[in-house]
């Protein structure tokens, strides 16, 4: 560890290092995968944490924001929880570490921690660019998580449940998931903490749909109060596949979720939905790009905010449309209530668009409850307090009703919403 | 029932007064039509009386069943008996209407002390009252007045004035926007609620409504006053002759 130091390490930094060197012999990997953690945590060590200067990363100042970090602990072992729809198939990964059960028809799982040991992870390792903080954190701590591939032509009865469950310390996971061609699925990727002790989790997904496959994949973040959540999903879809991405942020100290894909295939369309549920002191990042690649393939993305208390929330996405993807179509909006006056929204959305017969087009709006609604609701008789939740509720209930196919997988979701929102309205 | 005396009010951001002086008063089992041109304040009246926040009352009283009621917000004043017909039913996407329906009959339960209605108890009523009203189920289903046509909400409005039983009926406009057919499927709808003690106040431009809503009373509405009161041939010669004589007499 012979390394020149290029800047004063903030104590998180000094923290994610240190986490590192303590377990330097301990951490999985053949030569390949150890040697590129070693470069990625140089990098960390040398150019630190990205701050408000990286564009990318100019709402959340990690480097600012991320003051402490726990020691990783072993023993940070949390018990499985239930699943969000019953019935689902529960794959769970405690503190890092894979356990797998009875796997569905068409699904094969195997440990992550193998994929690194084998070395067949170093090329999903590497980041995404110099600004991919995430997936460097990531790539040098990571030991756990799931490798799973979905048959070609299955189609699950039920929902396979990832649970990512954290007691506290730190918990560093990588899901590789592959859909075969004309596989359907619902993956519903749960991270969550159990008691509020604090801990220090990033996680990173590589999702690719070969041709034709119909997945609802649902990333549903529930960590506690004190946690710092680092996510990341990548997503390539091929030619005619259907990708339907929905994302909760309902927990959280500092959070990230950062969502990067491709269409690499004609036909292919991607649905990306995000609700946050924002609350207390909290720091809420979703930052999002795209890539249509290739031509005739579509895109809408809504998300939609509800932000309470002194909390901050933070939404950058970005389209690039290729100079060959003509027919492109995209949407993209981003609806924000704003519950108190301390609240705080940030919207960034941006086309980059090279081709030039496309229909693209984005939209932000931040809006207080509508008042007309609320006094049609006490109009009926009911109180205003319940009358606003309710509306809060609708806000985001509408896109959670885009997943009528699967009644229990909307009820499912709209009782957890409903859940946080009495707890915080 | 309804006792209202020299009301003045206004609107409250920009404090333009609309209600001048107004005095009306209208007894348990009565039909009362306000009518009155365009800007007399005939919407503005339904809307100080379910009491919307943007109107504020600068001078006299509101009595309802010999109380002022000046101090309730909209959801007390719902939930002891007056139920004001939207002119203008709001769409309210994401909110189930059969939600809307059993929320609002159960939080009125809840305010006068009463048990809440089962799942059962709910389905029933609403099915027979949809029923009576030629509503479809898969109106229900949808969220509240998202979609629906012009006929559809005044529908649903009477619909939910059936199943919340209010004692104070104030219909705004009612038949705008409705053609015969769906005009008479809504006067049925509120001529079965009529009874010794509730009291409906039908505010309306036209005649034509009072056809099928036959009223006891009639008042005319004139910049903020009620200018001249009469039964139900007042209707009648308002229809023949307009409002400019009468105007021109208050004047």
């Amino acid at each position: 560890m012979n390394m020149q130091q290029a800047i004063k390490m903030t104590a998180a930094e000094t923290a994610l290092v240190d986490a590192y060197t303590a377990q330097i012999g301990d951490l999985p990997g053949d030569g390949a995968v150890l040697s590129l953690r070693d470069t990625l945590v140089h990098e960390l060590r040398t150019t630190g944490l990205p701050t408000r200067r990286i564009e990318s990363w100019h709402y959340t100042d990690l480097r600012t924001l991320l003051r402490a970090v726990p020691a990783a602990d072993p023993s940070a072992f949390a018990e499985r929880v239930e699943a969000v729809v019953p019935g689902s198939s529960v794959l769970a990964v405690r503190s890092g570490q894979a356990n797998l059960k009875s796997l569905p028809k068409g699904v094969t799982a195997r440990s992550y921690t193998e994929s690194l040991l084998d070395g067949s992870a170093v090329a999903g390792l590497a980041v995404l660019g110099s600004d991919d903080a995430i997936g460097r954190i990531n790539g040098g701590l990571v030991r756990g998580g799931l490798e799973i591939e979905i048959a070609e032509g299955a189609e699950l009865e039920a929902p396979l449940e990832i649970q990512a469950v954290q007691s506290h310390g730190q918990a560093h996971t990588r899901f590789p998931v592959s859909f075969g061609a004309g596989s359907k699925a619902t993956v519903i990727e749960r991270h969550l903490s159990t008691n509020a002790e604090g801990s220090f989790v990033s996680s990173v997904s590589d999702v690719t749909l070969a041709e034709g496959a119909d997945v609802i994949w649902i990333i549903l973040q529930q960590q506690g109060s004190a946690d710092t959540h680092l996510g990341q999903i990548r997503f390539d879809l091929g030619k005619n596949a259907k990708l339907h991405l929905f994302i909760i942020n309902a927990g959280g100290k500092l959070v990230r979720q950062e969502i990067h894909g491709k269409t690499s295939g004609e036909g292919a369309d991607l649905t990306l939905r995000g609700i946050n549920l924002l609350g207390g002191e909290s720091h809420t990042d979703v930052t999002f790009t795209l890539g249509h690649d290739v031509p005739h393939t579509t895109s809408t993305e809504i998300i939609r905010n509800v932000v309470f208390d002194r909390a901050k929330g933070v939404f950058q996405g970005k389209i690039l449309v290729a100079k060959d993807a003509q027919k492109t179509d995209a949407k993209m909006s981003c609806n924000t209530l704003l519950l108190s006056d301390d609240a705080d929204f940030s919207s960034k959305p941006e086309l980059e668009i090279f081709a030039d017969d496309v229909q693209c087009g984005h939209g932000a709006t931040v809006t207080d409850i509508d008042h007309t609604q609320l006094f049609y609701m006490l109009a009926r008789g009911i109180p205003e307090k319940k009358a606003r939740a309710m509306l809060v509720n609708a806000f985001v209930a509408e896109i959670v009703e885009e997943l009528e196919d699967d009644e229990e997988l909307v009820e499912a979701l709209e009782g957890l919403i409903s859940a946080w929102l009495e707890k915080h309205a | 029932m309804l006792e209202i005396k020299n009301l003045h009010a206004r609107i409250a951001e920009d404090g333009t007064e609309i209600i001048r002086g107004l005095n009306l008063t209208v007894k348990a089992g009565e039909v009362a039509a306000i009518m009155g041109p365009n800007g007399s304040g005939k919407s503005t009246l339904s809307y100080v009386l379910s009491g919307r926040e943007d109107y504020e009352v600068t001078e006299g009283d509101i009595l309802y069943n010999g109380e002022s009621i000046l101090e309730l917000d909209a959801s007390e004043r719902a939930a002891k008996g007056i139920f004001l017909a939207f002119q203008y039913p709001v769409e309210i996407p994401g909110v189930a209407t059969m939600q809307f329906l059993k929320v609002a009959m159960n939080e009125q339960r809840k305010y006068r002390g009463e048990d809440e209605l089962t799942t059962p108890e709910f389905m029933r009523l609403v099915k027979e009252a949809a029923g009576d009203l030629k509503i479809a189920p898969e109106m229900l289903r949808r969220p509240l007045n998202v979609g629906f046509s012009g006929g559809e909400k005044k529908r649903a409005e009477i619909l939910q004035m059936a199943l919340l039983q209010p004692k104070l009926c104030v219909l705004d406009e009612t038949d705008s926007g409705l053609d015969i057919d769906a005009l008479k499927v809504v006067a049925d709808g509120v001529n079965a609620l009529r009874s010794p003690d509730r009291a409906v106040v039908v505010i309306t431009h036209y005649q034509r409504l009072l056809d099928y809503i036959v009223p006891d009373t009639v008042h005319v509405l004139y910049k903020g006053q009620v200018i001249k009161s009469g039964d139900k041939t007042l209707a009648h010669e308002l229809e023949a002759k307009g409002y400019a004589d009468l105007i021109e007499a208050a004047a």
